[in-house]
């Protein structure tokens, strides 16, 4: 039984399903959370993905190169998170800022354009063709695979799986400490709630936008470093794939509703997996080539029937 | 009865919203122990006084003076620093966060002292105590004002000004409203409300101002506003 | 003189897919500048187009569907019409979202759209593209043609290939540019009726007030449906003149949202968004910008390369594309800031640049 159905579902379909998911929960909350606190969609998020994955690279490399360390991922991308997280703040002061009290339309045009500033830029300093994140094929972890088999079941999953999930619970703990429990998180809360309350009621709401950024930012670089050990290249057009799904699920979640983006981004992720498994006959339900499709369909669908997302987020 | 010096004036006040003006050449005061009421039809004008007093619109002409400090054109977010506490009409209260973290928001700008004060809010407003980890979109219409008026509270307030507290609220509430602005009042906490219920307004008002299209037409103390022929035509026939 | 005719050509060809992007630029600013629209899928409309087109009009071909080698013409039409009807169903669906919302709709319908042709490898030979496309003018010099009628009738097919050897090989050139810019000017008249008409007068009064429109009642969302459609067929009728232009399409690099939803955008702001002869300005303008800056940049990189070794060179002349992109990124953020209004504002409040 596990032979013929459930080996191949949780290994090929599930198990890819949920990572996609958790890069996808976590590009969503910095979408949801500028959707939500600074009221725009914010396109040049992807690529701030891709530029946090470029700059992990870059920094391992150089490792490599200058001080001969063998640097894991995880740990190159923390300088990267500071450098992106900086950059995030600067496209922020320079390109968004002038619009904040400007029609919704200003700041989106703005984002699209930065979107292809950034995107170019990275094009230009590193080049158009892929590169090779991590090198050869990870393989099954033994011990979760011996475990499993002794079940009479068998579960693969490659380390790098392991961490992409376990650093998907980790950031998402302490993402619920800051929102529920710090000072800064209640606030962004608020923001998020009514920023002209906010405003009356005394809180810096400049502040609170710093935060946006540095938490979204926090979580892009995560989202794209991810991704990158996942398919092991770098490419500078992976921020704009995962764009589309990743407002998908901030719709889906409801927008302006943190934990409902991660559910959201879950659901696509899984989705976008499944949808490629044989659920019927012998063939794909939907053909390889439209995967990326399926995330924009809920989309639509959860547009029209629902806007305010399954968590009830905002509607505009 | 009336102060030398006023808490909160505004002197000559023009303002409106881009290029309309709506207040024309407005003079009130509220005294460091008053309830004020202004009182007006739809339209005159009472809730741009008040967001006029925050910063919310564009003054033209005349001033705004704090504690005799002008305070005209100031930003809201440093209006409230200087102890102006203002609850809106609407959207009062951050729905998605509970009472206690609403509280907590109220005292952004405080350093210290912030769980005392809390404490104080639950004394003065018993009914949130128990409601505390509750959402405040879960709680009713009364309740939310309660909560929206304890959060501005927590500041060391200069003045409370209150935009029609009782709007859509049943009578009940309404008259828990009035009474709990009198107890407010009572800590020493100088009050501005604007009100659509002219009569229960007056009713616990030391003094009271009548707008009508932008402009002041009467004002008296609350008991003299009461009993004026005129003002009894206008708006309390038939009311409440 | 072989520099002169040099520089005749390159003008025509600022002038041709200057004009190409006027179409497109006029299209959008009926979806934005009439209705308020933000399309940010224009890419995929031109797309529906130029595929329409070529599929109609191209020879047999075992990779695609071809053969049906009907009259140009029919094949442009067919591209508006296509192209009309997708951004109906569009419509009805999304017309009703914010702009962020329509924004991200109109990338993804853009996204279906080029899956569609990717996958869809019978019908459009996937990924490889279509190519061999027939070209207004030159389209005569192709054999099927010629043997068919109606120059079947004038002569025979010898007869034609000496004609065609006699005239000089890039005969074609200016007669495809007068096409496109008497297309423009065809367009404008048109748009310009329209914007003047009762419709065009309501639709601006939509777009400033939408709440007194309705309440006047007004039938908001049919007309705003309608100016998506209209848009889209313009858009549809570019996409079919840039096949043209082409002569290979293929679904990914040709329609690239970065180059061609991107770029007309920044044409449509920077000549004056809500605003016809802005939309045709700004289009000429930057293209010819960005056209003009591939050239600054490839001079300047050889002049580099002259005068020091530090730069790899190569790697410089393959990256220069980037730059441009990069330029005219920052160049919209600097008319986004400063001239949002655009060079030629709208006699009536524009839709941009107004609170």
């Amino acid at each position: 039984m596990w032979a013929s159905f459930g080996f191949e579902f949780v290994n090929f379909y599930l198990i890819p399903g949920l990572v996609l998911g958790c890069i996808y929960a976590l590009g969503a909350i910095g979408i949801t959370l500028t959707f939500g606190i600074l009221r725009f969609a914010n396109f040049a998020h992807g690529e701030v993905m891709m530029t946090g994955a470029y700059l992990t690279w870059t920094i391992s490399t150089l490792a490599g190169l200058w001080l001969g360390w063998s640097l894991h991922p995880l740990i190159a991308a923390v300088p990267a998170i500071f450098a992106a997280i900086g950059i995030l703040i600067l496209i922020d002061r320079y390109f968004y800022k002038p619009f904040r009290n400007a029609p919704t339309i200003m700041v989106v045009m703005a984002s699209f354009g930065m979107m292809l500033v950034v995107r170019s830029t990275v094009q230009f300093i590193w080049g158009p063709n892929q590169l090779t994140f991590v090198k050869g094929i990870d393989k099954p972890n033994e011990a979760v695979r011996q475990f499993t088999a002794d079940l009479d079941l068998m579960i693969l999953v490659p380390n790098k799986h392991f961490w992409i999930m376990a650093g998907t619970v980790i950031i998402m703990l302490c993402f619920t400490y800051l929102l529920e429990r710090t000072r800064i998180g209640k606030a962004m809360r608020a923001v998020s709630d009514s920023p002209d309350l906010a405003r009356v009621t005394g809180i810096d709401v400049e502040a609170v936008v710093r935060a946006t950024w540095v938490v979204g930012g926090f979580c892009a670089v995560a989202a794209g470093v991810f991704l990158a050990m996942d398919i092991q290249f770098l490419e500078t057009t992976m921020g704009f794939r995962m764009l589309l799904p990743m407002f998908a699920a901030a719709i889906l979640g409801g927008i302006g509703r943190p934990f409902g983006a991660v559910f959201g981004g879950l659901i696509i992720g899984l989705a976008e997996e499944l949808s490629a498994y044989p659920w019927i006959g012998d063939a794909p339900l939907i053909s390889p080539g439209y995967k990326t499709g399926v995330a924009f369909t809920i989309m639509i669908i959860m547009l029209i029937v629902r806007p305010s997302g399954l968590f009830k987020g905002r509607t505009f | 009865m009336s102060d030398p010096q006023p808490i909160l004036e505004l002197r000559n006040l023009y303002a409106g919203y881009g290029e309309t003006e709506i207040l024309h050449d407005i003079n009130m005061f509220v005294g460091s122990h008053e309830v004020v009421a202004i009182i007006g039809p739809n339209g005159a004008g009472k809730s741009t006084a008040i967001k006029a007093i925050l910063g919310l619109l564009n003054i033209r002409g005349g001033e705004i003076l704090l504690d005799s400090t002008p305070i005209t054109n100031t930003p809201p977010e440093v209006a409230v620093t200087k102890g102006i506490s203002y609850v809106p009409q609407t959207h009062n209260v951050f729905v998605n966060l509970t009472v206690q973290e609403n509280l907590e928001m109220g005292a952004w700008t405080m350093r210290a002292g912030i769980e005392e004060r809390i404490e104080k809010m639950y004394a003065l407003f018993p009914d949130l105590r128990d409601k505390r980890r509750q959402a405040a979109g879960s709680l009713s219409g009364g309740q939310r004002q309660m909560v929206a008026m304890a959060k501005a509270l927590m500041v060391d307030s200069k003045v409370l000004l209150l935009d029609e507290p009782t709007a859509g609220l049943s009578p009940k509430y309404r008259g828990e409203i009035f009474e709990t602005i009198q107890k407010i009042n009572a800590t020493g906490v100088p009050i501005f409300i604007v009100e659509q219920n002219a009569k229960q307004a007056l009713g616990i008002a030391d003094r009271g101002y009548v707008l009508v299209d932008g402009s002041n037409r009467f004002t008296g103390t609350g008991a003299e506003l009461l009993a004026d022929r005129e003002v009894a035509r206008m708006f309390l026939g038939g009311r409440d | 003189m072989d520099q002169l005719l040099g520089l005749f050509l390159y003008f025509l060809s600022l002038l041709t897919v200057g004009g190409i992007f006027a179409l497109l630029a006029l299209g959008l600013n009926v979806q934005w500048g009439f209705a308020g629209l933000f399309n940010v899928g224009i890419a995929g409309f031109a797309a529906v187009g130029a595929y329409t087109y070529a599929l109609l009009t191209t020879d047999t071909s075992p990779f695609h569907l071809g053969g049906l080698g009907l009259p140009l013409v029919v094949g442009v039409v067919a591209a508006m019409l296509l192209s009309g009807v997708i951004a109906g169903i569009i419509g009805v669906i999304c017309i009703r979202l914010r702009a962020d919302y329509l924004a991200i709709a109109t990338i993804g319908i853009a996204e279906i759209i080029k899956l569609f042709l990717k996958n869809q490898t019978e019908l459009t030979n996937g990924p490889r593209g279509i190519n061999k496309i027939p070209r207004t003018w030159e389209h005569f010099t192709e054999e099927r043609f010629y043997t068919s009628a109606p120059m079947s009738w004038i002569s025979d097919a010898t007869g034609w290939q000496a004609f065609f050897d006699a005239l000089p090989r890039w005969w074609w050139q200016p007669m495809f540019a007068m096409t496109i810019l008497l297309i423009i000017v065809g367009v404008y008249i048109l748009l310009e009726r329209a914007r003047l008409s009762p419709w065009g007068r309501m639709m601006t009064a939509i777009r400033e007030n939408e709440d007194a429109s309705q309440a006047a009642g007004k039938d908001v969302t049919r007309r705003r449906i309608e100016a998506f459609v209209l848009g889209a067929v313009i858009m549809g009728m570019a996409g079919a003149f840039f096949a043209q232009h082409l002569r290979l399409i293929d679904p990914t690099n040709t329609f690239d949202p970065a180059k061609m939803t991107f770029l007309v955008w920044v044409m449509l702001i920077a000549g004056g968004s809500g605003n016809n002869r802005g939309a045709i300005l700004g289009a000429f303008l930057i293209w010819t910008i960005w056209s003009g800056s591939e050239l600054v940049i490839n001079s300047s990189i050889e002049i580099i390369a002259n005068y020091q070794d530090m730069f790899d060179v190569g790697v410089l002349r393959t990256r220069a594309g980037y730059l441009r992109m990069l330029l005219i990124g920052i160049l919209l953020q600097f008319i986004l800031q400063r001239y949002p209004s655009g060079i030629l504002p709208e006699s009536r409040p524009a839709a941009i640049g107004k609170q």
